[in-house]
């Protein structure tokens, strides 16, 4: 690791002006990806400002049809959550399958959506569930704060501090992990709306980071069912091919998973 | 055998210290005025090495040095050697390439070091690694075997012409060929034995010590073999004479073979300790150790068998081509030669064997031994070759396994090894029992109906071990005996002190040695202490690989231990005034056989101490000594079958059973012997289903860190229902054919054979991932 | 630099370090607690797992500072005395280790995943709970039978205190 100052502030002024009077800092959040990243030197910020001592970034509020995650709360926290497995149990089984006990404990949602891996599951619950990312400056869809690889609508400086989730009728989610990072080689989040609308995300899969997929979404408007998707076919173009899974295989697993998750969500 | 004899289920001594954080690796220890040594390693697969400036780096706070390849060279170190001789079927030697222990010219595979930085912390060494600026020439790569051998390829070494290192037979050619032309059926089959990152979980440290004054050197490194690094040091590397190298390998991580050889890092923390004038510590990181650990297996095989109408073997043709990487390490030539080859009868009657291996660099990892070591590669082939010839001849497998079995035992291979003795049929009887073989396909139907595809696989191997008669070994190439040594020291007080060369990272010696001395003495095993791993202290030995511990290290012991009861029979008999014939050990006591009449071990030891009253002209004192050289290989075998399913939608295999039945003739603590087999079982399923150490067309390595690189895990991986048949090995007096390898070299084939069962599909390469597994069952 | 101050193994310390300090390094390398090792670069073998105010994280991927006024436990700590924590004689019994590199990490997850599920645990649960601890020697399978059985003792010696 390179040569760093450590901060920790108590608030999120503080860190912002903290963020402001340095040269290159980096918010961190749990640090189970920024630290491996910075331990290999591939990342190398003046200053590194925790957030993990903010009381503001801490909790799970369910008001109405609004579950409210605070930006720091953790995998774990989330995943014991009461309000959680009441309101959108989808959000605590993804959760439960997301990186290791350890990790679950130190990883913060806010951490897994300000990263964007194109792998995290995160990013698909957000996108198909339509929640919105609050920040210290404003309030942003999950459709356009999600922007492509490990690339967001955040500005420098800008700290996220919740996402909120329209309760959904139903929801699921199915993951083929990947065999050594146990990121998502391929997983699908499937929901259904309160008014009736099928919203269905992918990670692992796209060469541009999470997506929504179309023909699917499709298909479970006609019908919401497993078997609706038999004769869906997903095109292989613009997926990630790599050592552990080819376009081909992943385009398969969308539709697999996606039929998985449906089967998940009743 | 008693509670703490042998065949007991013994706990571990040495787990305490493990289980409460009191275990001592090198990377735990620190000596005074201690520096750190950081690696600069070529980014690039094939190089020119131009310029190494470090002058920004040598004015940075902490840096003591930075050291060149050029700088080794000139001090004289000695290149790495490879020690064993392999001769091409021309009759020319093997063909070898200079390998500098950091790189002065030209750099041929990514990670090999050209110069290294010494600091007073590890990150101040690492600081000032980027401030090194070294100038590159890039050359032309390559890295698969298929390309390195084609006309016009990138050349590694001048005096290797086409890549080759040899080209190497064994066999009769013109009997298999005679035997084919016969044939009623001709068997084919295309394998590619997967290169495998070792990855012992302790990745590779040492600390070098020199003393000006005496102009001593010690080494704190992660070896299962410390007297062959100081050996191998001293004569070849010219590091310092043996008297004045001291080698000491504490605590281990595990080796699985990785820590056998004297890799560069070692000799360059030697050398920089005198240079500097101060105590150098490498500790190797998690990436580091996927670039220089040597690697494992990486084969690509053509493979023909002959049958005759009655399904019985007639011949076997074997081409296989065995990528060592870019240079040869210490015994990676023997690999897949003397010990792959020599096994390709596996546990059959075949009558003519043909088998030719061209060995060949490319600018990858350097290949050596990795547990097992040949012998998977052997089983994995002619255990695929078994299924597939079940398949096209439409037998069962294990039926036509059973019509091919040796059965007479001594059995004369075509191909060196001479079977001393086993029973095949009763180890593939239990294991068929253990996992109701007969019931299978109603299982396969009913899985069939939950929309699952169900297979079963079976493998049948047998491996070489405790290798092995210095003689023989001498005469293929060997460049060292494979023999060990052991003393046993009994204190004043009668507390005993076993020293061996055998070396334990994880497989348990300082238990199951001991438990030979209660065997044989009946005193508490808490009585009895185990030495090594410190060439100071333990005189010579040759180390621990080819599961060779117990047959050869404790068949050493024993030997020690016949020579110090010997000596205190005949004081006993003194003190009681007895015939020394008439003395039994029982019980920690020394009794005349069919009298009360008895005296304590401890009274028998003081008394060789005080001497006072010893037979006349016997020396004092109770210590001996003994080396033992095997006289055969061991020939453990076993049979494997392997139940899974596979999920059509997404290729994804679960299993469901999988059973091992294993002879490794006698047990010492048969929970050791089924923790060394579960062990092994994981590292074949992981290299069936998960592992993969892969390059890109021009060398740059796709899997270095747990990231890419698929690692067993807890839930990849079922609990195992073990068996053990058992025929006492008649090349030892322990009867012990031993137990380190045989999971790794017999599960990989199982897994394959249970899946391409499962799929109906039989070609499947390793590893078997969900996506190659989808595409091979959608493939037209 | 910057002085940390914690609590290990129920001992009050404040150690000066870098602020790129690992708080696996300032336990191996300032306070030579040496049993916490270290296994990979990314996070992922477990070799460095300790309880960090009683929960199971990796050492290795929180820097010594986040640490600060944090309660840790490491392998070291979890006897009392020469009294074997009973994950620790578990895994002895059970022959759930062998080179003993991974065992530190292996018997701090342990304990945790007996601590937040209690009785309710069986082999898939256990199997899955590991997936952050990566041993080379055992295959797994004693170390599931050593995390089972010591549950068991968990259990027993919880409702004798």
């Amino acid at each position: 690791m390179y040569q760093t100052t450590y901060h920790r502030p108590s608030s999120i002024d503080e860190a912002v002006s903290l963020f402001g009077k340095s040269s290159e800092a980096k918010f961190l959040a749990g640090g189970q990806t920024l630290l491996p990243v910075m331990k290999q030197r591939l990342a190398g910020p003046s200053d590194v400002i925790d957030l993990g001592k903010i009381k503001e970034l801490q909790g799970v509020e369910l008001s109405g049809d609004v579950l409210t995650i605070k930006a720091g709360t953790t995998y774990f926290d989330i995943m014991q959550n009461a309000d959680v497995n009441k309101a959108i149990p989808a959000i605590a089984y993804l959760t439960s399958v997301l990186g290791d006990p350890a990790v679950r404990y130190r990883g913060t949602i806010g951490g897994s959506i300000a990263n964007n891996d194109p792998a995290a599951d995160y990013p698909a619950a957000l996108l198909a569930l339509g929640a919105t990312v609050k920040t210290n400056k404003r309030s942003i869809s999950a459709e356009d704060f999600f922007q492509g690889l490990f690339t967001t609508a955040l500005e420098d400086g800008e700290i996220i501090t919740a996402v909120s989730f329209p309760v959904p009728a139903k929801a699921g989610y199915e993951k083929m992990r990947h065999p050594a990072s146990r990121f998502a080689l391929t997983a699908v989040f499937v929901a259904q709306t309160k008014s009736g609308e099928i919203r269905v995300a992918a990670t692992g899969a796209s060469q541009s980071g999470v997506m929504r997929v179309g023909a699917i979404e499709a298909a479970l408007k006609a019908n919401w069912s497993p078997s609706a998707l038999d004769n869906v076919s997903i095109p292989a173009s613009g997926l990630l091919a790599d050592i552990h899974g080819t376009a081909e295989y992943r385009a398969n697993l969308i539709k697999v998973m996606a039929q998985r998750a449906v089967a998940a969500a009743g | 055998m008693g509670v703490e004899g042998i065949g007991a289920r013994v706990v571990r001594k040495e787990d305490k210290r493990f289980i409460t954080g009191k275990g001592r690796y090198v990377d735990d220890i620190k000596l005074q005025g201690m520096t750190h040594a950081h690696f600069i390693r070529s980014p690039h697969a094939h190089a020119k090495v131009k310029k190494i400036d470090s002058s920004a780096a040598l004015k940075m706070p902490g840096v003591v040095a930075v050291l060149t390849g050029q700088e080794i060279v000139d001090d004289k170190v000695g290149n790495l050697i490879c020690g064993w001789a392999i001769t091409s079927k021309d009759g020319s030697p093997m063909k070898m390439g200079a390998w500098p222990a950091m790189a002065p010219e030209t750099v041929r595979f990514v990670g090999q070091a050209v110069a290294v930085v010494i600091a007073d912390s590890k990150n101040l060494a690492r600081d000032a690694a980027e401030a090194v600026v070294v100038d590159y020439e890039e050359l032309p790569a390559v890295a698969d075997i298929h390309a390195a051998i084609k006309a016009g390829a990138p050349q590694l070494h001048p005096e290797a012409p086409g890549n080759q290192v040899y080209d190497w037979v064994i066999g009769d050619e013109g009997a298999t060929d005679a035997a084919f032309a016969k044939a009623a059926n001709v068997v084919k089959l295309d394998v590619t034995n997967n290169r495998l990152a070792p990855n012992a979980m302790e990745p590779r440290a040492a600390i070098a010590d020199y003393d000006a004054a005496e102009e001593h050197f010690t080494l704190y490194t992660t070896s299962q073999n410390p007297h062959v690094a100081r050996l191998v040091l001293s004569a070849f590397y010219n590091i310092a004479p043996e008297h004045k190298l001291r080698v000491i390998a504490p605590d281990v991580g595990g080796g699985f073979g990785s820590k056998i050889f004297i890799y560069p890092e070692e000799m360059v923390a030697l050398w920089a300790s005198k240079k500097v004038g101060r105590p150098v510590k490498w500790t190797g990181d998690r990436t580091e150790a996927f670039l220089t650990d040597a690697h494992g297996r990486d084969h690509v095989t053509h493979a023909e068998m002959a049958f005759d109408a009655n399904n019985k073997i007639t011949g076997l043709k074997v081409k296989t081509y065995a990528n060592f990487g870019a240079y040869m390490s210490l015994f990676s030539s023997s690999v897949p030669t003397y010990l792959y080859a020599t096994l390709l009868s596996g546990q059959y009657n075949i009558p003519a064997i043909h088998a030719e291996v061209v060995g060949v660099y490319t600018n990858t990892t350097p290949v050596d031994a990795y547990r097992g070591a040949g012998r998977p590669e052997a089983s994995y082939l002619i255990e695929r070759l078994m299924e597939t010839a079940a398949r096209q001849l439409k037998v069962d497998p294990a039926q036509l396994r059973r019509t091919n079995f040796i059965t007479q035992f001594p059995h004369q291979t075509p191909v060196i090894m001479a079977y001393d003795t086993g029973d095949f049929n009763a180890s593939l009887d239990a294991a068929m029992k253990a996992i109701d073989y007969a019931g299978f396909a109603a299982r396969k139907a009913k899985a069939k109906a939950d929309g699952k595809l169900r297979g079963i696989g079976v493998s049948c191997y047998i491996e070489a071990c405790g290798i092995a008669p210095s003689k023989a070994v001498g005469s293929l190439g060997a460049g060292v005996g494979l023999w060990e040594s052991a003393e046993v020291r009994v204190n004043p007080v009668g507390t005993i002190e076993i020293l061996t060369g055998s070396h334990s990272h994880g497989q348990g010696h300082e238990t199951t040695f001991c438990q030979l001395v209660a065997d044989r003495l009946g005193v508490p095993i808490s009585q009895v202490s185990i030495v090594h791993g410190d060439t100071d202290k333990v005189q010579f030995g040759m180390g621990t690989y080819g599961s060779r511990s117990a047959a050869v290290g404790l068949t050493a012991i024993l030997k020690a231990m016949e020579k110090m009861e010997s000596k205190a029979k005949k004081i006993a008999a003194h003190a009681l005034e007895a015939s020394e014939g008439d003395i039994v050990i029982e019980n920690g006591e020394f009794k005349v056989a069919g009298t009360d009449k008895a005296i304590a071990f401890p009274m028998v030891a003081l008394a060789a101490y005080t001497a006072h009253n010893l037979p006349d002209g016997m020396e004092p004192g109770l210590k001996e000594s003994a080396f033992y050289d095997p006289s055969n290989f061991t020939f453990p075998a076993g049979a494997y079958i392997c139940e899974l399913e596979v999920d059509p939608g997404t290729g994804k295999t679960s299993f469901v059973n999988f059973v091992a039945a294993d002879d490794f003739g006698r047990l010492i603590n048969p929970m050791i012997v089924e923790g060394q087999v579960h062990g092994g079982l994981a590292q074949g399923i992981g290299q069936a289903l998960l592992e993969h150490a892969i390059y890109d067309a021009n060398g740059q390595p796709v899997t270095a860190s747990f990231m890419d690189y698929s690692m067993p895990r807890a839930d990849d991986l079922p609990s195992f229902n073990l068996s053990h048949t058992t025929t006492l090995c008649p090349g030892n007096p322990l009867g012990i054919k031993g137990c380190g390898e045989a999971g790794a070299i017999g599960a990989s084939a199982a897994v394959i054979n249970a899946i391409t069962d499962a799929i109906g599909k039989n070609n499947l390469e390793m590893p078997a991932t969900p996506d190659r597994v989808w595409r091979t069952i959608h493939a037209a | 630099m910057s002085t940390v101050k914690l609590t290990v193994n129920g001992k009050a310390v404040a150690v000066d370090v870098e602020d790129r300090t690992l708080l696996v390094q300032l336990l191996r390398d300032h306070l030579n607690l040496t049993g916490t090792h270290v296994g990979c670069d990314t996070s992922q073998c477990g070799a460095c797992v300790v309880h960090v105010d009683g929960r199971a994280v990796k050492s290795c991927t929180m820097l010594a500072g986040q640490a600060d006024g944090a309660s840790v436990t490491t392998i070291e700590g979890i006897a009392k005395g020469d009294e074997l924590h009973p994950m620790q004689a578990a895994f002895r019994d059970n022959h759930g280790l062998q080179c003993g590199y991974c065992t530190p990490g292996m018997i701090m997850s342990a304990i945790d995943i007996v601590h937040r599920h209690g009785g309710q645990l069986d082999e898939t649960t256990v199997r899955h709970e590991l997936e952050g601890n990566i041993c080379r020697c055992t295959g797994y399978h004693n170390i599931v039978k050593a995390v089972l059985d010591a549950a068991g003792r968990m259990k027993v010696s919880q409702a004798a205190e």
